[in-house]
């Protein structure tokens, strides 16, 4: 890397077309329980 | 809006709306910092650092980051896209407890009620509240929560049952959870957990000593004695299945890395450690004042993480396993936990809460299974306030990441569910950027070992 390397490809805004279909896991019903981090989830589709 | 951090010898830039991340340059992180608007204001600043021809290049590499629409892209004008609906449950099938422990948010189990054990017709009730109205979602989640859910374990097992009975019959998948102090396990509770349970979360604190400082029996013993064989059989029996050990640092033990290093060293690999809950005051208060350990604990927790990554002492950590390129959708992200509408907590008396921690909460009682939920004026405060509406998140380069925290803790902290709790906020960014770092360094190893 001379100056900079993208970690990531994927807008947020990608594709929201088809996104928000619910299906994904409640993040509170993971590991937590007490601290929301729903970053860490795994989008379903 | 950016965010720009650096961690252990590599520098970062987010671009918030975007979600994208870059590693950079000492030279671009130097530039971003000091000439956000690329005005080339601060030449000489830079100058006295570096060689006029690596400014420019990296003047060069930011710009086609801008042009491309990587780098300071447009806040996102989107708005929450459906009304949310029903899919996951916190069934807390006793409120009762074996255990004493001085953090429990559940006042030992009873909720500041009284104690009681859920019967197997209003879990029937609550299955079939979720099932029929849970609209078009296909999978359904239920968490077998207390109190502690094994003293109630025949109304589990009837209840796991029940529900995969039913799942036919209004085209539904249930993912099964149980939440467990561990200290009723045995190996027929295993066999049943293994074979219809999506993931078991085993709370244990870390150390003999850590953990039994908080974690005690009726007894006044600790507990850690009898619960660390027990999980150590049930992880094993667990094979590939999903499974954490759960532990809570306080502000009275607050050096956690320890705990972890020792949850790993019992052999467990799938480990989260979480900041106690707390009313502002409790002796057991995580205070603004230990916010500088706590970041240093993160940092330890890190290090050891890097450290036995890619070796048979590896393990994960859940703060840390941010997926950078599969995750959660904006609509996931801007919704967040979906507290009392996408989650809701039933009591063993069929009272529902917008989620566990306001059970006991007599003002956030929304509804029961007999009614439903007639209190529509707190289910829709849940659902107003996320990172598009709260002042302090519209701001916030984690909003993306956290989707503004937790409500209870907002509530608790600040008696304002629009408010989100500071501390908490601070430790989720301190996570975040651990996390980044670390993905950067599998993305480094993948590429080293790939030549």
């Amino acid at each position: 890397m001379k100056h900079i390397k993208s970690l990531t490809t994927k807008k947020l805004s990608h594709n929201l077309v088809s996104k928000g279909c619910g299906e994904c896991q409640t993040s509170c019903q993971s590991a937590c329980k007490t601290s929301c981090t729903v970053g860490n989830q795994k989008c379903e589709k | 809006m950016i965010h720009l951090f650096n961690l252990d010898e590599k520098n970062f830039v987010i671009d918030v709306n975007s979600g994208l991340i870059h590693e950079i340059s000492d030279v671009v992180y130097d530039i971003l910092t000091l000439d956000s608007q690329l005005m080339k204001l601060d030449q000489e600043k830079l100058s006295n650092k570096y060689r006029q021809q690596d400014v420019d290049e990296a003047y060069d590499a930011i710009k086609d980051l801008v042009d491309k629409q990587l780098l300071f892209t447009a806040s996102n004008d989107i708005v929450p896209k459906l009304k949310p609906v029903l899919k996951a449950m916190c069934l807390n099938v006793a409120h009762d407890c074996n255990l004493t422990c001085e953090y429990c948010f559940a006042s030992q189990g009873d909720y500041q009620g009284h104690r009681s054990l859920m019967s197997l017709e209003t879990g029937k009730q609550a299955m079939d509240y979720i099932l029929e109205n849970s609209g078009n979602r296909t999978n359904l989640e239920v968490d077998f929560f207390g109190g502690e859910p094994l003293m109630n374990f025949e109304v589990v097992r009837e209840l796991v049952h029940y529900g995969k009975a039913k799942e036919p019959l209004y085209n539904k998948h249930f993912r099964y959870t149980i939440t467990t102090n561990g200290v009723l396990l045995d190996d027929e509770k295993m066999d049943f957990i293994n074979t219809y349970f999506d993931n078991i979360v085993l709370s244990l604190d870390g150390t003999k000593e850590t953990n039994d400082e908080i974690r005690k029996t009726l007894t006044g013993k600790g507990s850690y004695d009898h619960v660390v064989p027990k999980m150590q059989a049930a992880v094993k029996k667990r094979k590939e299945k999903s499974y954490f050990i759960r532990g809570t640092f306080t502000g009275k033990n607050l050096h956690f890395a320890d705990d972890v290093a020792h949850l790993r060293s019992l052999g467990f690999k799938s480990l989260s450690m979480e900041p106690v809950v707390t009313q502002p005051g409790d002796k057991l208060e995580i205070k603004p004042m230990d916010l500088d350990i706590v970041k240093e604990e993160y940092d330890a927790l890190y290090k050891l993480y890097k450290e036995r990554m890619d070796s048979d002492e590896d393990f994960s950590f859940f703060h840390f396993e941010i997926d950078l390129d599969q995750g959660p959708c904006l609509y996931k992200r801007i919704a967040g936990c979906g507290a009392g509408n996408e989650y809701i907590a039933i009591t063993p008396e069929g009272h529902i809460y917008p989620c566990h921690q306001f059970i006991g909460d007599e003002s956030f009682l929304i509804g029961t299974l007999s009614s439903g939920i007639t209190n529509k004026d707190i289910q829709d405060q849940f659902y107003q306030n996320n990172v598009l509406t709260k002042e302090a998140c519209k701001q916030c380069w984690a909003k993306y990441f956290c989707s503004g925290g937790c409500h209870a803790n907002a509530y608790h902290f600040n008696q304002d569910l629009g408010k989100p709790y500071e501390m908490g906020c601070e430790m989720e960014k301190k996570r975040i950027e651990c996390a980044i770092r670390l993905k950067a360094e599998r993305i480094e190893r993948m590429e080293n070992n790939d030549h």
